[in-house]
């Protein structure tokens, strides 16, 4: 098993093996749900785990898987759809600065390189301070891509860089092809494994980002997210009344979350360096 | 590219980074849903404290005033920045009126920086040395089980650390506090213990999560080096582990993660905000969270904006000690 683990391929299955138990949970599940989970007092409240309720009620009244499921689909949604916004952003942003170079580069880089030093969690602490001590899932999204567009960018921009030296870019600007296919059929194609990883790894911050806000009560508190629950849970102090599912449930839910995304994004890397080497 | 070149660069885009968050910090209330000053008198006409219109009207004109609001838009954005860099004035606490802000953030910054930078050292130093040690046997067993433990570890996030941790250390084995009391006398033998004591939780949620990176890429750069030809010419030389390790693999493998350190100082920023948060510890992020709840807008710019600068500076002073301590870079 440890063997495995820290070759590539394994790596990958892995992670995908253990998104795919996430994702079924909270992409899928949460359509079967028999009442809406946020509503209070659905249940009977502060049920220890039994066949009726799989992982227990919380102290309001709602089944905790359920709401699981609830949460981790509105996690996963948050983070996949910010994370797609900013890849997209940062591979635009980091193209045209490494594939044009010049001036045009050297502003981009020190903007990216400024973003990247700006610690975006104050920030966020702030935008919620000021829209009352909440903030909606779609102001954080928005937020999220601001911050983490650079990252992308800048690792895009340097194999464009190095791209723009290669001999089949060379071969293919010499045949007369225009900028355009070159872009689209010889440097995307090889960006692509690159970006599939800093995709899953952005959408790993986003959600991290998030729910580090919920733990600490600014996110939206009405929505059901992995890091709302586990405030909740701390609120109604689970830890006190020893009710260790209802926390550890999301907490669990997270780290199995997490390390998915970290093994399925470093796999990616590690097949894409791979290629690299061959090409 | 000479030293002054890179100076110069290195100071724009340090100047860039606190302009860039400056400006943010100016406009994001400006364009926020609420309007600072009405969540302000809501705020207090919620605390029950009966006022006649004409005292509504004279506090709302001395809010306006002290954040900034009077004037047009490019006069206020003036004001803002001579307040924050010229005169560092961010005015009295409003939840702790009238302690100015300044004073308070004096006395959260010590924890903070304590917290940071101990937690950031020993996460760095014990995390580069196992890694190092995985990285030149890397076949070997234990060095397979402690790559396959940081990959499990690494992505777990502070905060979760941070409460599994005060779950199991002071809820079910009630070893250490739950949240922080300092006591002792100053400059005392039981003051520096009370200290340890109350930081060490806070400090090993940091430890724990940010160790498992350094291993995984020193690691990746200690195999590497060794199948280097000076490394292996040294060896044919006949000289032993410790001396090939210490002379050879170590100063190159860890010059990279001294500019890895520089790109992780934010994120271990934001981490060290929730710990202290979660463990009740009195530096910045506590400093910031009651800020928010108690709706202290003065104190919460005022922290924000250190925080955006302290991060900033700490990441150019690692950038500028990295062509001091790399030999390979001559600036002359």
């Amino acid at each position: 098993m440890k063997d495995f683990l820290l070759h590539s391929p394994f790596r990958l299955h892995l992670g995908i093996l253990l998104l795919g138990v996430v994702c079924v949970v909270g992409l899928v599940l949460p359509w079967f749900a028999p009442v809406d989970p946020l509503e209070w007092y659905t249940a009977p409240r502060n049920q220890r785990p039994s066949l009726d309720h799989w992982l227990g009620t919380t102290s309001l009244g709602q089944d905790v898987f359920w709401l699981l499921t609830w949460a981790v689909f509105n996690s996963l949604l948050l983070g996949i759809i910010a994370a797609f916004l900013a890849t997209v952003i940062g591979v635009f942003v980091g193209l045209a600065a490494g594939y044009s170079g010049g001036l045009l580069d050297r502003v981009l880089s020190s903007f990216m390189d400024a973003t990247i030093c700006i610690p975006s969690l104050p920030i966020l602490i702030l935008l919620a301070a000021l829209s009352g001590g909440q903030l909606s899932l779609i102001v954080t999204g928005i937020a999220l891509v601001v911050f983490n567009w650079p990252f992308p960018a800048r690792q895009v921009r340097s194999l464009a860089l190095s791209l723009r030296e290669r001999e089949f870019v060379n071969v293919a600007w010499f045949s007369g092809e225009s900028r355009t296919r070159i872009l689209t059929h010889h440097i995307f194609p090889y960006l692509s494994g690159w970006s599939a990883a800093n995709f899953i790894n952005t959408v790993l911050v986003a959600i991290a980002t998030e729910s580090a806000l919920a733990v600490i009560g600014l996110s939206s508190a009405q929505q059901a997210t992995v890091g709302t629950m586990i405030y909740w849970a701390l609120e109604y102090q689970a830890l006190l009344a020893e009710r260790y599912v209802w926390i550890g449930a999301p907490v669990m839910a997270i780290i199995l979350l997490f390390v998915g995304l970290f093994l399925l994004s470093s796999g990616l890397a590690m097949r894409s360096s791979d290629r690299r080497m061959s090409v | 590219m000479n030293f002054a070149t890179y100076v110069i660069g290195r100071l724009i885009v340090y100047l860039l980074v606190v302009a860039i968050g400056m400006t943010i910090l100016f406009f994001v209330p400006r364009f926020a849903p609420t309007d600072p000053i009405e969540t302000m008198l809501a705020k207090v006409a919620s605390q029950g404290a009966y006022m006649d219109p004409a005292q509504v009207e004279a506090l709302r004109a001395s809010l306006t005033d002290m954040f900034g609001l009077s004037g047009s838009l490019l006069e206020q954005y003036g004001v803002f920045l001579r307040r924050v860099f010229l005169e560092f004035d961010f005015g009295p606490s409003l939840s702790m009126y009238p302690t100015p802000v300044i004073e308070l953030i004096g006395r959260a910054l010590p924890w903070t920086f304590g917290l940071l930078l101990s937690a950031t050292f020993i996460a760095w130093a014990l995390g580069n040395f196992v890694g190092l040690l995985a990285g030149w046997r890397p076949e070997s067993t234990s060095a397979k089980i402690l790559e396959g433990l940081a990959i499990v570890i690494y992505p777990i996030p502070y905060y979760i650390s941070a409460l599994i941790l005060s779950i199991l250390f002071s809820y079910i084995w009630t070893v250490f506090p739950l949240t922080t009391t300092i006591r002792g006398a100053p400059w005392s033998l039981d003051l520096v213990r009370s200290i340890v004591w109350n930081s060490f939780l806070p400090a090993m949620s940091i430890i724990i999560t940010s160790f498992g990176w350094w291993i995984i890429s020193v690691k990746a750069q200690t195999a590497a080096l060794k199948e280097e030809e000076f490394v292996r010419y040294a060896r044919l030389k006949g000289l032993g582990d410790a001396r090939l390790l210490g002379r050879y693999v170590l100063p190159n493998a860890i010059l990279p993660q001294v500019t890895l350190l520089a790109l992780q100082i934010g994120l271990m920023f934001n981490g060290s905000l929730i710990t202290e948060i979660i463990f009740d510890y009195p530096g910045l992020g506590l400093l910031i969270y009651n800020a928010v709840l108690q709706a202290d807008y003065n104190l919460l710019m005022g922290t924000i904006s250190l925080a955006i600068i302290a991060v900033a500076t700490a990441t150019m002073i690692i950038d500028f000690i990295y062509p001091l301590i790399d030999p390979r870079i001559r600036h002359r």
